[in-house]
């Protein structure tokens, strides 16, 4: 018999508790390395679409906000275009799409400044209701975790994704509140009661 | 770059990920790494192939990395870091066994004496006042990279009473995906507390931690300068196929 020669993924380890230095030195207060940490803004001045903020915590099985999370954001554009290499067109130039975002050292609080993106085809074509999708690492967490930030208002029962989730009462825990004018909260539960809903993606 | 396109027309660079063997990874629940237990989700994860909302990604430009951005020995003072001099390097590759370029890779460690520059670090060994402990770079044409930096101590960490981390470097890398991310450590040849270490061993299987241990790389040594480890890094593959993306219903 012939042999499948794929590789394998290189296994995941932790973060651990200094990823800042490696991430986002300049925000630990090491710096002199590098002019600016990367991942400041995932949009920048002139980006078409509505700002939005969206404010959380991460919150382990005890109940504990941890201060050592950290998370990145990749998004659409306004028009539901992902910038680089998406196969349908370019993206709005002002949109970057990613963002590194550190919990508060105190506080453990986390804020994303963004515009609310479009919609984006599913596999069969169908829109996917708008989305923030996010990877979360920290200490303790041995492979990153694959979420997805909704919003409450949007059209989110005809998002093919959310439907295929089995457990109705779980897909809240991807919709961020409305709590003013273009402002949201998300609060990303890792473990127990109201576990947020992690992908395998 | 400008990416090729297969012959479905999904460009190599966003065509739809492998499935992640999740039994290779380490599990979220691990109770000898014990801070996993409170993290780990203990709700099955929602499995869904990927879309492209994960074989996506942001893209990063040569133009962004500074000249002494990989060279973790002179590029927190300009004077150079104490310890064992070494360059890590090796390949980007998918499963595929493609290399992937234009990547960022980002890398954090301690300092030669197991010494970390943070704040919550407060082991005894000292602090280099010549050594930041990170460094970052881009991918080569054929998913290449090089750092030159010290060989980091072991150090001791609160788990069990009296647990040590291996020699170890923290790995960060992009791939053309957001569903590629993956953060990971390199190790080194030879070490004994690698066998030892809990967080090493979240990973189940030998054949994987074996996959995270650097072999000694004499052939990119520098004689009298540095020696030199090589690690490849591989991220999820690319499935390509005309019997992909059926329309609802087909
Ligand atoms: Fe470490």
């Amino acid at each position: 018999m012939q042999r499948l020669d794929y590789l394998k993924e290189s296994p995941s380890q932790t973060a651990g508790p200094y990823v800042h230095i490696g991430l986002t030195p300049n925000k630990l207060g090491n710096d002199g390395i590098y002019p600016v940490d990367l991942g400041e803004s995932p949009v920048s001045d002139g980006a078409k679409g509505r700002p939005i903020t969206i404010i959380g915590t991460v919150r382990d099985g005890a109940g504990m906000i941890l201060r050592d999370a950290l998370i990145e954001s990749w998004q659409a554009d306004a028009d539901g275009i992902f910038p680089g290499h998406d196969p349908r067109g370019k993206a709005d130039p002002n949109v970057s799409g990613w963002a590194r975002i550190i919990a508060d050292f105190d506080s453990g609080e986390w804020m994303l400044k963004t515009i609310m993106p479009g919609r984006v085809p599913f596999h069969d074509g169908r829109p996917m209701a708008p989305h923030v999708s996010l990877w979360v690492v920290a200490r303790g967490i041995n492979l990153g975790l694959q979420t997805r930030i909704y919003f409450e208002g949007e059209d989110n029962e005809s998002c093919p994704v959310l439907q295929r989730i089995e457990h109705r009462d779980r897909v809240r825990t991807l919709i961020a509140k409305r709590t003013g004018d273009g402002e949201y909260r998300f609060d990303i539960v890792l473990q127990g009661e109201n576990e947020t809903v992690f992908f395998d993606l | 770059m400008t990416p090729s396109k297969t012959l479905d027309g999904n460009s190599h660079d966003s065509g739809p990920l492998f499935f992640r063997d999740r039994d290779w990874h380490p599990a979220a629940y691990t109770p000898g790494y014990k801070t996993s237990m409170t993290r780990a989700p203990h709700r099955a994860l929602v499995a869904l192939s990927s879309t492209l909302s994960e074989q996506t990604g942001p893209a990063f430009g040569h133009d962004m990395i500074g000249e002494r951005d990989n060279n973790l020995i002179v590029n927190f003072t300009g004077q150079p870091a104490i310890g064992e001099r070494i360059i890590m390097h090796g390949r980007v590759l998918d499963e595929n066994g493609r290399g992937i370029p234009d990547v960022l890779v980002e890398i954090w460690q301690a300092n030669a004496g197991g010494r970390y520059r943070h704040k919550k670090d407060g082991y005894l060994a000292p602090l280099d006042p010549n050594f930041g402990g990170c460094g970052r770079t881009i991918s080569g044409p054929d998913g290449s990279y090089e750092f030159l930096t010290v060989r980091p101590g072991a150090y001791p960490w609160p788990n069990h009473v009296n647990n040590w981390r291996p020699m170890h470097i923290h790995v960060s890398v992009f791939g053309t995906g957001f569903g590629q991310r993956l953060i990971t450590q390199m190790y080194f040849e030879g070490d004994p507390l690698i066998a030892k270490c809990p967080i090493v061993n979240t990973i189940g299987q030998q054949k994987a931690i074996e996959a995270l241990v650097a072999p000694l790389d004499m052939n990119r040594a520098i004689p009298m300068d540095c020696l030199a480890y090589r690690f490849d890094i591989v991220l999820r593959g690319r499935r390509q196929s005309f019997f992909e993306n059926r329309k609802e219903g087909m």
